[in-house]
């Protein structure tokens, strides 16, 4: 029986686990639809998010929830000006230069972020209460619990805005044709910018989350990046499709963890990525435009 | 919600459009008057579909200015103009697709409604009572006037080419314009569709009061409808006036319609 508590235990850390994956990559999916653009920048944008959180929590003495809110505030004007300096001058060149800019830009706030905070972890106050929650011989982190229920109620909140607020109405529309949003009397350039921030604020929270239950470095970006296997085998372009995929990641990671071996986890998952990519290029549900890339 | 529609009149003057060394539009100067039909004819390349993007924004004239009801809107903003009463439809197809038709349409309206992204999440009341206002002037007034009632829940990709471009007329009017401008509304259609889009025209013309102007390449149809042509050629102006003295001016005859003038008013 203890196999199958075992098994239970995996299945479960995976799907919480999924949750923050799911955060991740909705901030990549938001700006890839809304201005189709892979941002390679988004785990810095993210492990930026975090530090600033440490600083106003830990260095400034502020209660958790107010640091949260600075760091939230930081974000958004960060990304206000990623898009103003360097997405709209590279308005109209080729996808190549735009995906270069968004690496430089990634190595930029990594390099700042280890010159300000330095290289060393940083040990961060928890957003959550420590709890572990027990049923039968099955033991959960109540952090992990607590991490998959906010960042759900994240994603419902911004599928919500998204498909009945007016502004989530111009941004789909933005996204899916620009010039004719512009002529329907659209700012277009309101709704691409406000894509950036609400993708800085998703990666912000999920990059907080992580963080609060232990300590922030540099490291945190790299999250980000295998957090790409569920972007695409998602989709880039669709909601549906990373979540579905950061549960079927999730999972697998934490059974290869429970019954491979630690260091494969990041190998794994990859391998079941390549495979479905083989029979499916454009990921379990994104649209078949994406082939192009 | 039910503020009439005022037509005005949209005068360009003196246009000039250069991209590189090509010279799109010399020194354009034509007039739509209010509450009337205006085509804009040429062969192609003559510069009719640069003059409908100089007049919607997307581009900015080298020099010259956009008159829109006497305000000068050459430098507002694409988006800015929607507000002023400037509406547009594509010469392809341009919906939304994935959406209903009844979406597509309400998208057209959106920008009249106050939107305060808070208050619509909060579903206040105000919010939604827009909201509500919008979908029933849409369905009393644009619906059931272009006769889309019953393809009104269908996904706009499941249309034929000659209904989708009836929605995005029905979107443009949905914008409540006092400016209507058609690229090519008949561009792929068959004679039956054709003839549907020229009633649909010229109702919505008559019973809106809009000033509409039309770039077409359908002879029959400008001649049909409309009571004022201009003919651009090779980025000028070469004629405007009402589309019997348009047909018979040799200047035009030359450029565009060969030298049968029977042909045209057939």
């Amino acid at each position: 029986m203890t196999n199958l508590y075992i098994f239970i235990e995996f299945v479960l850390l995976g799907l919480l686990a999924s949750g923050l994956s799911a955060l991740i990559a909705l901030s990549f999916v938001l700006v890839y639809k809304g201005t189709h653009v892979v941002n390679f920048a988004a785990g810095e944008v993210m492990m930026l998010g975090a530090y600033l959180y440490y600083t106003g929590a830990v260095v400034l003495q502020l209660h958790p929830a107010a640091a949260l809110f600075i760091s939230l505030v930081g974000i958004s004007l960060v990304s206000v000006a990623i898009e103003a300096f360097v997405l709209r001058p590279l308005a109209g060149q080729p996808t190549i230069s735009i995906l270069m800019a968004t690496i430089g830009m990634a190595s930029l706030l990594h390099g700042s972020v280890e010159i300000i905070w330095g290289q060393s972890p940083l040990e961060t106050p928890a957003l959550l209460p420590r709890f572990p929650v027990n049923w039968g011989e099955v033991m959960i982190p109540g952090a992990a619990i607590g991490n998959f229920v906010i960042s759900s109620l994240l994603i419902a909140a911004v599928v919500t805005f998204f498909r009945f607020t007016q502004t989530g109405i111009e941004m789909r529309a933005t996204a899916s044709d620009p010039v004719t949003a512009a002529s329907l009397g659209v700012d277009i350039r309101a709704a691409q910018r406000m894509t950036w921030i609400l993708a800085g604020l998703t990666g912000t929270l999920a990059g907080t989350l992580i963080v609060s239950s232990g300590s922030v470095s540099p490291a945190l970006a790299s999250v980000a990046l295998s957090v790409f296997s569920v972007v695409i085998l998602g989709g880039l372009d669709s909601v549906t499709g990373v979540i579905l995929a950061s549960l079927i990641v999730g999972v697998l990671e934490s059974l290869t963890v429970g019954y491979i071996d630690g260091k494969m986890r990041d190998v794994f998952p990859y391998v079941v990525v390549l495979a479905v990519l083989v029979v499916r290029p454009f990921g379990l549900s994104g649209t078949h435009e994406i082939e192009r890339l | 919600m039910n503020t009439p529609i005022v037509a005005l009149d949209l005068v360009v003057r003196d246009i000039a459009l250069a991209f590189g060394g090509i010279r799109a539009l010399r020194g354009v100067s034509m007039k739509a008057p209010a509450g009337k039909i205006t085509a804009v004819i040429g062969p192609n390349g003559a510069g009719k579909t640069s003059l409908f993007n100089t007049i919607s924004g997307f581009y900015r004239p080298n020099s010259g200015r956009v008159i829109l009801g006497g305000t000068d809107i050459t430098d507002a903003a694409v988006h800015a103009r929607a507000g002023m009463g400037l509406a547009r439809t594509f010469q392809n197809v341009a919906l939304f697709s994935g959406l209903s038709v009844l979406e597509n349409i309400k998208l057209g309206g959106h920008h009249l409604i106050n939107g305060n992204p808070l208050a619509a999440i909060c579903g206040l009341s105000s919010s939604r009572q827009a909201e509500m206002a919008l979908r029933a002037e849409v369905e009393q007034r644009v619906i059931d006037f272009l006769e889309l009632d019953n393809v009104r829940h269908k996904p706009v990709e499941a249309l034929s080419h000659g209904l989708q471009k009836r929605v995005e007329l029905a979107r443009g009017l949905a914008m409540r314009p006092s400016v209507l401008l058609l690229d090519e509304p008949v561009a792929g259609m068959n004679r039956e569709e054709t003839e549907d889009m020229a009633r649909y025209i010229l109702d919505v013309q008559e019973e809106w009061g809009v000033t509409v102007v039309i770039v077409e390449h359908d002879m029959g149809l400008v001649m049909d409808i409309s009571h004022h042509v201009a003919v651009l050629n090779f980025g000028e102006l070469i004629a405007q006036g009402p589309p019997s003295q348009v047909a018979s001016d040799p200047e035009v005859i030359k450029a565009y319609l060969g030298s049968e003038t029977s042909a045209v008013c057939a």
